[in-house]
This record gives C-alpha cells, sequence and structure tokens, in this order.
C-alpha cells in the first residue's frame, strides 16, 4: 500500500555534487543526500468533499480537501472571466510540539498564497467563470516541509476532484546543511541548515510553478540545487500518478471511506418488510 | 502523428495523449502540436478526434437533465436551488405552480427551504445559471427516501444501455430509485435491508464504472446480497 522508500534510488550524480555530498555521508536520519522520505498518498479519502488527499511525508500527515468548482461567496470577490482558486492551509493545535494556536497565524497566510499560486497556473480556471474552487489543508502532523507536502496532496485533491488541470504539480524542497546540498529537509534540518528552497513543479509541461529561498546559495550551489529538486519532484509526481491510479485498479478497489447515508434508524423497528408503511 | 496510449487506458491529467495534428475532444487540450489530458479518466482514440471519458469531473448543466437539488434559499418570485452544479439554479413561480398567478399566492405553501425536488433543467440563461421547473411527469417535492452522491460522469454506467441497469436494480430490490444526471440520486424503498442494498450496489458501480461486463457483475453481487442471511 504505502510506497517503500527505495534505498539509494539511483539518480544520476553530477561531479559537482558529489564533490560535496560524497557516498558515505549520511544525514541525521540516515538518508543519502538525494533520498526523499517516506511518501504515501491516497486520494479520495473524504466522503463529503468533492476530492480529497491524504499525503504522509514522512511524520507529515496531511489532510486536503477540494469543493467546488460552486458559486463564490461572497460574491463580489467573483470574478467574471474565471473562477477563483482558495486555499487555507491550516495546522492542527497539536500537529507541533508546543501546542500552536488554532488561529491563523502570519504564516498559514503566506503558505495558504503560496500553496494557491503554486496550483494556479495547473488548473483551467477560465472555464468556470465567477466560480470558486476551495482547497483546504489541514496539516494533522508537522515534520519540516509542510508547504510541499500540501501542494502535493492539493493537486492529487484537485484531480480527484475531477477540476480539469493541465498537469499536476509536484513539490519538493533543497537545501544545505553543513555546506552539502540535500533535498527534502525534514524538521531538523529545515532549522539548522543553511539554506532552504522549495520548488514546486509540472513534470510533464516542465514549469516551475513555485520558487522560495531561505537563508544563503551560491550561484552554482543554487543551479546545482533547482536541478535537484526536480529530480525530487519527479519522484514525487510518480507517487501521486500511482495514487490517483491505485482507486482505479480493479485487482483491489481501495475501502470506500465509512460513511452512513441512510437515515435514522426508526423508533420501533417493523416486524417484517411489509410492516413499515 | 502517433498516439502514445492504448484505447481504454487510465490516463491522468497532463498526459500527452497524441502527437501531431488531430482534432481534440472532451477533456482535452493542445499544447503546440501535443494532445494533452485534462481529466482523470479512459482515453478514446477516433479517426476524427481523440479524447477522455473522464472518471471524475463536475456536473455540467445541459437543458432536458432531470437533477436532483435541495431548496436553499426563496428569493423575489424565485426559489433558489443546489444542484451541485457551479452555479446555483432558480425556478420561478410559473415552473412550479400549473395555475394562474395571484397576489395571495405564498411561495412557501409549495415549497420551504430544506425540500428537495426532482426537477428538470429547462433553460440555462446567459450567465449559464440553470434555470428549473417541476412541472411534468416524475418531477415534483419528493416526500420519501434519501439521496446519495456519486460522481456525474458514472451516471451514464448506472443507467446502462437503455436503462439496463438501472431497471435490473429496480426489479431486483424493489426500491424506487431516481437518478438525477448531476449525480444525486434518490432512493425509497419499503425496508431498510433494502434501500441498502441499492446503496451497495450504487457504491459497487461507481468504483468499477470503467471496467466491462458491468451489468452481469452487478447482477451477481445483488443476488449475493440478497443471500447472505441477516
Amino acid at each position: 500500500m504505502s510506497k517503500k522508500p527505495t534505498t539509494k534510488k539511483t539518480v544520476a550524480r553530477k561531479p559537482a555534487k558529489s564533490k560535496k555530498a560524497g557516498k558515505s555521508w549520511k544525514r541525521t536520519d540516515g538518508r543519502t543526500f538525494d533520498e526523499l522520505r517516506t511518501l504515501k498518498i491516497e486520494s479520495g479519502v473524504l466522503p463529503n468533499a468533492d476530492g480529497s488527499a491524504y499525503i504522509e511525508m514522512g511524520r507529515n500527515k496531511i489532510f486536503c480537501g477540494v469543493f467546488g468548482p460552486r458559486e463564490m461567496h461572497p460574491k463580489h470577490q467573483a470574478k467574471p472571466n474565471e473562477a477563483v482558486l482558495r486555499c487555507r492551509y491550516h495546522m492542527a493545535p497539536f500537529s507541533v510540539d508546543p501546542r500552536r494556536s488554532p488561529a491563523p497565524s502570519r504564516r498559514d497566510q503566506e503558505i495558504s498564497m503560496v500553496m494557491r499560486s503554486a496550483l494556479e497556473p495547473a488548473v483551467f480556471l477560465e472555464r468556470y467563470p465567477r466560480a470558486s474552487i476551495d482547497v483546504y489543508v489541514e496539516v494533522l502532523e508537522a515534520d519540516g516541509g509542510t508547504r510541499c507536502a500540501s501542494i502535493n496532496a492539493a493537486a492529487v485533491a484537485l484531480v480527484d476532484a475531477g477540476i480539469p488541470m493541465r498537469d499536476l504539480v509536484a513539490a519538493c524542497a533543497v537545501g544545505k546543511i553543513e555546506d552539502k546540498l540535500i533535498v527534502d529537509l525534514g524538521d531538523y534540518e529545515d532549522k539548522k541548515g543553511q539554506s532552504d528552497m522549495p520548488i514546486a513543479y509540472m513534470p510533464k509541461l516542465n514549469k516551475v510553478t513555485l520558487l522560495q529561498m531561505d537563508g544563503t546559495m551560491s550561484t552554482t550551489e543554487a543551479e546545482t540545487a533547482i536541478n535537484l529538486a526536480i529530480e525530487g519532484c519527479k519522484k514525487v509526481y510518480e507517487v501521486q500518478r500511482d495514487a490517483l491510479k491505485k482507486k482505479y485498479s480493479i485487482d483491489q478497489p481501495p475501502e470506500k471511506p465509512v460513511k452512513e447515508f441512510l437515515p435514522e434508524e426508526p423508533e420501533e423497528e417493523p416486524q417484517s418488510e411489509e410492516g413499515r408503511q | 502523428m502517433s498516439a502514445n496510449f492504448q484505447d481504454r487506458d487510465l490516463v491522468l491529467p497532463g498526459d500527452i495523449l497524441y502527437e501531431g495534428r488531430i482534432r481534440t475532444g472532451e477533456n482535452t487540450y493542445r499544447n503546440k502540436d501535443q494532445v494533452y489530458a485534462t481529466r482523470l479518466g479512459l482515453v478514446n482514440y477516433s479517426p476524427e478526434n481523440v479524447n477522455v471519458v473522464a472518471l471524475e469531473s463536475v456536473y455540467n448543466p445541459l437543458v432536458g437533465d432531470q437533477v436532483i437539488g435541495e431548496v436553499f434559499d426563496i428569493d423575489l418570485g424565485e426559489w433558489k436551488i443546489n444542484i451541485g452544479a457551479q452555479s446555483e439554479a432558480v425556478m420561478g413561480i410559473p415552473d412550479a405552480v400549473d395555475r394562474p398567478f395571484r397576489t395571495e399566492f405564498i411561495m412557501t405553501r409549495v415549497l420551504d427551504v430544506g425540500d428537495t425536488i426532482i426537477a428538470k433543467i429547462v433553460d440555462l440563461d446567459r450567465r449559464r445559471t440553470p434555470i428549473l421547473s417541476i412541472l411534468g411527469p416524475g418531477l415534483g417535492r419528493v416526500y420519501d427516501g434519501f439521496t446519495i452522491r456519486i460522481t456525474p460522469s458514472k451516471i451514464p454506467r448506472l443507467i446502462g444501455k437503455k436503462g439496463s441497469m438501472i431497471n435490473m436494480i429496480i426489479k431486483e430490490t424493489g426500491c424506487r430509485v431516481v437518478i438525477g444526471q448531476n449525480g444525486r440520486i434518490l432512493i425509497s424503498g419499503l425496508s431498510r435491508e433494502r434501500e441498502e442494498m441499492v446503496v451497495k450496489v450504487v457504491n459497487k458501480i461507481e468504483q468499477e464504472a470503467h471496467t466491462s461486463g458491468l451489468t452481469n457483475r452487478t447482477q451477481e453481487f445483488l443476488r449475493q446480497l440478497k443471500e447472505r442471511p441477516r
């Protein structure tokens, strides 16, 4: 079910990198420099959403629900020529160690905006004028790189909702710690590292939709980093594809999300089938 | 000039379906000389075009569709109805009552907020807002049963060829099953067990809509459900 981390997936290493990151060098969690964390994605997990996805990226656990295209409320925010993509990124109070306030913080607002701009180029918004497409992301457990994981989940959920898209969006971060470039940063690497660069990428169209950076990198490092991140995005993309296709594999259809559709049981159970009028 | 997939292969948005000059059908788009998919679905190559039969889609209202919706608001002279489309549907008084309008007419006596209706789309206005009517056989307010939702693109499979699938389900379970093209299905039966049977069958059809030989397998599945001891 879960796609096990392909240990030491052989990706052509460039000489510039191998100088920086020797083969023996391992990260704090035992990964090599270009190895992703365990990645598991499921689609169609929320019965009441039009489309949904659940992602486990390392210890990140994130749910994403997509609603729409539907009527925009408040109506004055609707655009006459295209749909509006609205994203809401939220971290549960219990998702990080000292409990976090559930109120939206400045950081939440930023990530919501960043997600929106990363997903917008992939969605045919012009097909649904005056409508809104709402993407809700709830982080249950955070362990670094939640914005990338959220974008990955949101892309799968958008496809699951049947919203027309140009391509999927896969996201992956690169960073620098101890002067070495690493892919898919965990929480520790994120905090102790020298630099962090999340990238969202449309693999089939070969287009970058998000590029942010914290910290410092030299020009050559940045170039290598972008290529490393794109390699990471391509690995993520394969997992996203598998997640979407799994719902339609005939051999083992995934379990239907549990939902009682039926009305409340009547007070007195009729004796026979004909007994209930 | 080549097709990149077999017929009826599962494709995802962004997959390059065809390279070369060809007409783009449903759920596809062209970028330079390549045709891409826009939705998850089954690819279909025909001599004229390449298209994708979507497995997940949003409801696209068309004139003549029978839909099931819920009244969520009453405005001046019209009911607002949620049919799960990108915009809310409206229904004016002449489309709901077949008698001359009188000033003492009270709209809530006909339909109130929260009522479920079976309606027909009679028109789309300039903003593509669906205009509904409940005048006609089989249409009107629903008094009995409950609704479930499936992906609107799978409704044709639930109906089957000339209604073979849905008629079989109705015959085997004895429930009243009304299908809305917007993916809402109204079920009402004599007993809860039979209603549950319909829910299970509909969910199974939704899961396996992309496979062939579905009607026969569904019939087999229904027989098994009936024989299972409660």
